[in-house]
């Protein structure tokens, strides 16, 4: 059987740094790149010219930020600017790491898609869906959702409840964009974009940087912080409806049991042993598709799962407890798993999960992972 | 004076997608399909996705599917849809497999139960173009 166990709990996160999230025209994604960068060396207490490893996400060239850090590292991997890819770079990272190509791995990841009005959705070049009106990653949400709803019975207002759950965590949240607290009627009463979706189903867009410094385990123990180990990895694609971008008919079901399969047992935990999930949620839906596959409750039951606030702090799962996606910052999953280490190290103050010890992270996309984090 | 309404985005015509417009030009809704294993496929790749052949046509379908969901778009991706808005997509699965986006024939249905049986019809845009939609059949 082909599986990382091998790598469980031999890389450890080290050190994370981010910047503020906002809307900065004056800044370029170098500029933010470095100063995540900064923090998280000054977050482990590492020297600079330890880092002989570094990815790079959404940065325009990887070589430029290495000339700008003064790096001269032995291991380089760029990784396009899509949402998938912070746990994909986290896991090649820990695997090259293990495989000695490198030995402190700075990850960085940075986005300026607020201050250039980056559009999601009615690209330049002619998609083959377009002549009929049909673009962007909500739309393809959209779709799923609706199904959903006809399947399951899932409705909007159990939808509402994850928006309204990372809202709440981005108002505990100094860093987080949005402040203001949102109800399920505020989620509801939302101008529609692509129904059944409305505004607050949908991610932000906003500037920030994130880095996220990895090590092995050994090395892990000379530096300031304590380590967060990686405990469990799981992966799956799903490129079988790709021109549908974004889009899967199962939404995404049976590689979200896959990877789940595969976290959980190298792991040795299950679902119920999760304090805190951290969920990526570029649009809400897939937060209920990714509570199913990963089974946390009945496939077609997550609507009922989330209801009462299950996803806020001190509720059944605490989920997204920097804001996510929807409310804190569109890292694109990097902020996210920055979020997961500081919960196991209790950095989190208000939105803190007391006695935090295993956290996950999962992306439930075309390029399904997940990971799980426990207490080093 | 009316300032001209902006093109709608118009489908890539290459090598490998021809046929299918061609074809819709025609009346006829087909999907790839590759002479050596039969598979088919919609939109068109330069080689069987199953045995990766290079030998692949276009071979007609029934035209006939079932409603697989829908979505009601309330933003204008592209000013060219802006006067349309809300306007209907509708995700199909044909009986041979493939899915396909679309739009509703016609007028659009208010609240499509998923599920239903679907069946195409052509909409000639213009001389050059022929868009394969979807009518709600009962």
């Amino acid at each position: 059987m082909s599986d990382y166990a091998h790598l469980k709990d031999r890389i450890a996160v080290v050190g994370v740094g981010n910047t503020a999230y906002g809307n900065f025209p004056d800044r370029d994604d170098y500029g933010l790149g470095a100063e995540a960068f900064r923090n998280a060396l000054e977050d482990c207490g590492l020297e600079k010219s330890k880092v002989d490893g570094l990815l790079v996400c959404r940065i325009p060239y990887y070589a430029r930020m290495g000339e700008i850090l003064g790096l001269s590292p032995r291991w380089t991997m760029p990784l396009p600017p899509h949402g998938r890819m912070s746990a994909m770079g986290i896991i090649e990272a820990a695997a090259a790491l293990e495989a000695g190509l490198c030995d402190y791995a700075a990850l960085i990841y940075a986005n300026i898609g607020r201050s250039r009005r980056v559009n999601y959705g009615g690209e330049e070049s002619p998609g083959v869906w377009d002549p009929f009106g049909f673009t962007s990653p909500g739309a393809a949400h959209a779709l799923m959702f609706q199904q959903h709803r006809a399947k399951y019975g899932t409705t909007t207002r159990q939808l509402a409840e994850v928006s309204v759950a990372f809202r709440h965590h981005a108002c505990l949240n100094p860093d987080a964009v949005m402040k203001q607290p949102i109800s399920i009627d505020d989620h509801e009463a939302a101008r529609p974009i692509v129904e059944p979706l409305r505004l607050l189903d949908y991610c932000l867009i906003n500037d920030g940087a994130v880095c996220i410094i990895l090590t092995t385990k050994e090395r892990a123990r000379d530096l300031k912080k304590p380590p967060v180990l990686i405990s469990g990895i799981g992966a799956r694609e799903a490129y079988e409806t790709a021109s549908i971008a974004n889009y899967d008919p199962d939404c995404w079901y049976h590689q979200a049991r896959d990877v789940g399969r595969q976290a959980y047992g190298m792991a040795g935990v299950g679902p119920s042993d999760i304090d805190t999930l951290m969920c990526y949620d570029n649009f809400s839906p897939t937060v209920l598709f990714s509570l199913e596959g990963l089974g946390f409750c009945e496939r077609g039951e997550a609507g009922g799962f989330v209801e009462g606030g299950a996803l806020k702090v001190g509720g059944r799962l605490p989920t997204n407890t920097d804001g996510g996606h929807l409310s804190n910052s569109y890292m694109q999953g990097w902020a996210l798993n920055v979020e997961a280490v500081r919960q196991l190290r209790g950095e989190c103050g208000a939105r803190q999960v007391q006695g935090a010890e295993v956290a996950q992270f999962c992306a439930i996309t075309p390029c399904s992972r997940s990971i799980i984090y426990t207490r080093g | 004076m009316e300032t001209p309404l902006p093109a709608k985005p118009c489908p890539k015509i290459d090598p490998v997608s021809r046929g299918f417009w061609e074809n819709c030009h025609r009346g006829i809704l087909s999907v790839q399909r590759c002479e050596e294993c039969g598979n088919t496929h919609y939109p068109g790749t330069p080689v069987c996705p199953a045995c990766l052949s290079s030998r692949q046509s276009w071979a007609p379908v029934s035209g006939r599917g079932t409603l697989v969901s829908w979505v009601r778009f309330h933003q204008a991706y592209w000013d060219s849809f802006r006067a349309d808005l809300p306007y209907l997509v509708c995700l199909v699965r044909l009986q041979e497999g493939p899915l396909m986006l679309s739009n509703f024939a016609g007028e659009a249905p208010d609240d499509p139960p998923i599920g239903s049986a679907v069946e195409v019809a052509f909409d000639k845009v213009d001389d050059e173009l022929t868009l394969p939609k979807f009518r709600l059949t009962s």
